[in-house]
């Protein structure tokens, strides 16, 4: 039963990933930029989140049922909401001057913004962990108690297909989602065409931004520890997700975020904790080299 | 034409080169002088060192990513490699070496060897990787390089060395001593580091880069930046030649690793993580691509600034401060509109209210 | 445009193609046999067979979009040809990377300029000059005397080089600021620089007024008869074409519809078909 129960807690951690892995990739398919930043949105809606929560429970009545829902979804809304806002703004500020500008130019504001967020959260909120409520407790015991899923988990997983499923469709149909694929293609073109590129940018980091909001919240909620680096290290694993299944793919962030999740939990029940980081990076490095392009991407080849 | 070629022609580049071996010789002498007077505080002192590594580092870098034009993110994995692997050399030849600079000197050898080994067995794999998934697979590298050096654990007994990957497995005889500790890192190291070693490493980096680009190898590497597929068509190797720059630039990091592990008592392998290869890159950039000198001062400014804003008031922010200065310049000197902004305030301030030059003759 | 560039008689060698009368009693520079390549179920190039003789210059000629670019980028191993084969001086370099066809004898320009813009002139030179003027690494790292020799060769050799055009006086400019005639011009030395014996003009007077066209003409001519190699070129000037190329190659759709001098090509009723569409009627 243990494997079955180790599957769950690596898909569960796949789909917090393959969220994170979706924001990376849509920026990157449409701005053609690595948002290092990303990691960090995440990082502050936990914390705001984090902050909802304890300011509502606070004030609703012990006990009640309002008390058990409302602080959660508020929370949830409220930094959906926050990080909206702020990947709109960072992309207003920090990237869109540097449309034209060399990629590296785009990557080194990127990693300032990241400094920024992770200082200027320990300025705000303090260096020292906080712990972190989870949304939904409990959890259902299946096979007489040997199998224990967490309402988290579940809800991880389901919200991480919601999404899944609600991004493809709004990419692939409608009108937004057609001027993505048309500035992820070329971009001038799509200008020529009557698209507002700097809009559907934007309209990109706030999708993005908002995701980082819910896998902060569920990533905490499985995972409490809260601090202004908790969004880095994900963050990267994520990146690593998103070129493990193609960049710019969402369904190969999909997969590689998945992926990416059951090797690392394998990896740790079965090999050994201290090295699980190295053996997945070893894998995708592995799936690299055998498809240059990442498991779902594709590969231009250069034009003479 | 014999004329024009038989006279000694003083060309740009090897300027630009002595210029460098210069500023680098004249701020080691002032260094020297102030610290001799006193007039340079313990704190300070103690960064000269580092300040020589991460120099060594940008340059080295600098043969990467703006000279070869290939992004790598992992750039302090070589740095790894140098310091652990230096340490040991270090410590195995403790007696068998009793000169402290002599010793250092092997250890930074050992520390390049290894870190040059690290660059080939990356780079001979991940070099056809092309743009972003080369920068990806340097940086799960570097993160592989560390997590690794985080379980190991090597000890030295009069058996020679051991390795494995728990204290309790060492063996090692009474005697022995466990040199690198997992997570602990490497303790008890006998700090051989000193700021005349860090100088001296400067300068052979200096004669290597400056010497590799001026050559025909390194023309070379700058034709794949600026157009691999033309550089194919006129005969270059890419493999060969981005193997080459990568490896070099290892070699470097190595050796700058070695020494930056013998300035410390103790070193934990966490020290060179992500963030570390970010911060050189982040050097490299700000001293601009390709630039040999920007690297230099902009690694040796940028290492120092932290400790220079340590005080009073703006201590808590200064990060903060860092993070937005960095977003700035990147903003000013990459936005053409800011850029134009900026450079109109310069020459208003210098008050060249020269006519602008007219346009002509252009044919 | 009445210049007369003296014209050889071309006689037929069998199956491939034609090649100049003094040519005919050494082997071709270049063979091809039943060259093809398919672009996602697009046949570009289908059947090529093309003989070129070792001071021949040769014409690739044809509508846009008929397989002129692909075929010489199948010449240089860009592309690997999944068909047929490409015999260089009698070796097949079917095994061959790009920059081994390069050392072994076929240089080229680009249609979209392809120089090194951050580096000088002289610099672009010399990166041609990089197998001509070899040394280890090591002797540019420690200055040994072969990189004191060899750098003086390559420098004289770039000068000299560059002469050809005449830009010598050039050559500490950055190549990117240079004009774009300079730009395609600088590109033909660089390739020359690497010693070939068949030399492929993509396009060479693309861009070009026809008084500057007119002095390409010449130069191609006088780096023919100077450094007697082979040259190909594709262009769609036709004064260019039927002026200075001794045997001329139409393409269309990828195949060859016709070969034979100027003066064939111009009377061959397919050629005039595929340029100027089928007679009504």
């Amino acid at each position: 039963m243990s494997f079955l129960s180790y599957l769950i807690t690596g898909i569960s951690l796949g789909s917090i990933y393959a969220i994170i892995a979706l924001g990376y990739t849509m920026v990157y398919g449409i701005a053609k930029m690595l948002n290092f930043a990303h990691g960090d949105v995440i990082m502050v809606g936990a914390y705001v989140c984090f902050f909802a929560m304890a300011g509502l429970s606070g004030q609703m009545e012990a006990g009640s049922l309002a008390a058990a829902v409302v602080p959660q979804v508020a929370g949830v809304l409220l930094a959906m909401v926050v990080c909206t806002i702020l990947g709109v703004v960072i992309e207003g500020l920090a990237y869109k001057p540097l449309r034209q500008a060399p990629s590296l130019a785009v990557l080194i504001t990127a990693i300032g913004v990241s400094w920024f967020l992770q200082n200027a959260a320990q300025l705000l909120w303090g260096a020292a962990p906080k712990n972190f409520t989870s949304i939904v407790s409990g959890a259902v015991s299946l096979a007489d108690g040997t199998l224990n899923i967490s309402y988290v988990t579940m809800l991880t997983v389901v919200t991480c297909l919601v999404i899944m499923v609600g991004l493809t469709t709004f990419i692939g149909k409608g009108k937004m989602g057609k001027a993505m694929r048309a500035c992820s293609e070329d971009k001038a073109a799509a200008q020529l065409m009557g698209i507002n590129v700097n809009a559907t940018i934007s309209v990109t980091f706030a999708i993005g931004s908002a995701l980082a909001a819910v896998a902060g919240v569920l990533m905490c909620s499985a995972y409490p520890t809260l601090m202004p680096t908790t969004g880095a290290l994900p963050g990267i694993k994520a990146f690593t997700a998103a070129v493990f299944g193609g960049i710019g793919s969402i369904p190969g962030a999909f997969l590689g975020g998945l992926l990416l999740g059951i090797i690392e939990t394998f990896t740790k029940a079965y090999i050994s904790t201290d090295l699980s980081d190295a053996i997945v990076f070893l894998v995708l490095i592995v799936v690299l080299l055998v498809k240059p392009s990442g498991l779902l991407g594709r590969f231009v080849p250069e034009k003479v | 034409m014999s004329g024009k070629t038989k006279t000694l022609r003083v060309r740009k580049t090897t300027v630009n080169a002595l210029i460098n071996y210069a500023m680098v010789i004249v701020v080691f002498a002032a260094t020297q002088i102030l610290i001799g007077q006193g007039a340079i505080s313990n704190t300070i002192q103690s960064m000269l060192v580092p300040v020589c590594c991460y120099v060594v580092m940008a340059v080295s870098l600098n043969l990467t990513v703006g000279i070869l034009g290939e992004l790598s993110l992992g750039h302090a994995g070589f740095m790894s490699l140098g310091a652990f692997s230096g340490i040991i050399a270090a410590t195995l030849l403790q007696d068998a070496v009793p000169a402290a600079p002599l010793r250092l000197a092997i250890a930074m050898v050992v520390g390049g060897v290894f870190g040059g080994v690290g660059g080939v067995i990356i780079g001979l794999p991940v070099l056809r990787l092309r743009g972003d998934y080369l920068a990806i697979v340097t940086l799960a590298f570097g993160e592989i390089i560390k997590n690794v050096i985080q379980v190991l654990y090597i000890g030295l007994d009069e058996n020679g060395l051991h390795f494995a990957t728990k204290e309790a497995n060492l063996a090692l005889s009474e005697t022995g001593k466990a040199i690198l500790k997992g997570p602990m890192g490497a303790t008890g190291v006998a700090k051989l580091a000193s700021f005349t070693a860090g100088f001296l490493l400067i300068l052979i980096t200096l004669f290597v880069v400056q010497n590799l680009v001026d050559s025909r190898a390194g023309r070379a590497i700058l034709s794949l930046r600026d157009n691999r597929i033309a550089a194919e068509s006129v005969g270059i190797s890419v493999t060969k030649y981005k193997l080459m720059a990568f490896v070099i630039s290892a070699v470097l990091a190595g050796a700058a690793g070695a020494l930056y592990g013998l300035n410390y008592s103790s070193t934990v392998a966490s020290k060179f993580d992500f963030n570390t290869s970010i911060l050189v890159l982040v050097y490299v950039v700000l001293g601009g691509l390709g630039s040999i000198r920007g690297s230099i001062i902009a690694a040796a400014v940028l290492t120092l600034l932290p400790e220079l804003l340590r005080n009073g008031a703006i201590n808590d922010y200064r990060m903060l401060i860092y993070a937005i200065i960095l977003i700035l310049v990147m903003l000013v000197t990459n936005n053409p509109t800011l850029r134009g902004g900026v450079d109109m305030a310069v020459k208003r301030i210098r008050g060249i209210g020269k006519k602008e030059q007219t346009e002509g003759g252009a044919q | 445009m009445s210049k007369q560039y003296p014209k050889p008689k071309l006689v037929p060698v069998p199956s491939t193609n034609i090649i100049p009368e003094r040519d005919i009693d050494k082997s071709p520079i270049l063979e091809c046999r039943h060259l093809g390549i398919d672009f996602g179920g697009l046949t570009a190039v289908s059947d090529f067979n093309m003989a070129i003789g070792r001071t021949e210059i040769a014409g690739l000629i044809g509508p846009n979009g008929a397989g002129k670019t692909t075929d010489f980028n199948l010449l240089p191993k860009v592309y690997q040809p999944p068909r047929g084969t490409i015999m260089l001086d009698g070796r097949d370099t079917h095994s061959m990377t790009t920059a081994q066809v390069s050392r072994a004898g076929i240089a080229r320009t680009f249609q979209n300029i392809r120089l090194f813009s951050r580096l000088s002139v002289e610099d672009n030179v010399k990166i041609g000059l990089h197998n001509q003027a070899a040394y280890p690494m090591w002797s540019g790292i420690f200055r040994l005397p072969s990189y004191w020799k060899k750098e003086r060769m390559a420098h004289n050799l770039a000068l000299e080089l560059l002469s050809i055009f005449d830009m010598q006086d050039l050559a500490d400019h950055q190549a990117g600021s240079l004009p774009y005639g300079a730009q395609r011009r600088l590109e033909i030395v660089r390739a020359l620089a690497t010693g070939p014996s068949l030399l492929l003009l993509d396009e060479p007077a693309a861009g070009m007024n026809p008084s500057e066209t007119a002095e390409l003409m010449d130069n191609i001519v006088k780096i023919r008869d100077t450094f007697q190699i082979a040259i190909m070129l594709i262009e769609h000037d036709m004064n260019l074409v039927m002026g200075i190329c001794e045997g001329i190659c139409v393409l269309n759709f990828g195949k060859i519809i016709a070969k034979g001098t100027a003066e064939e090509i111009q009377a061959n009723p397919a050629v005039i078909e595929a340029y100027l569409g089928k007679k009504e009627g």
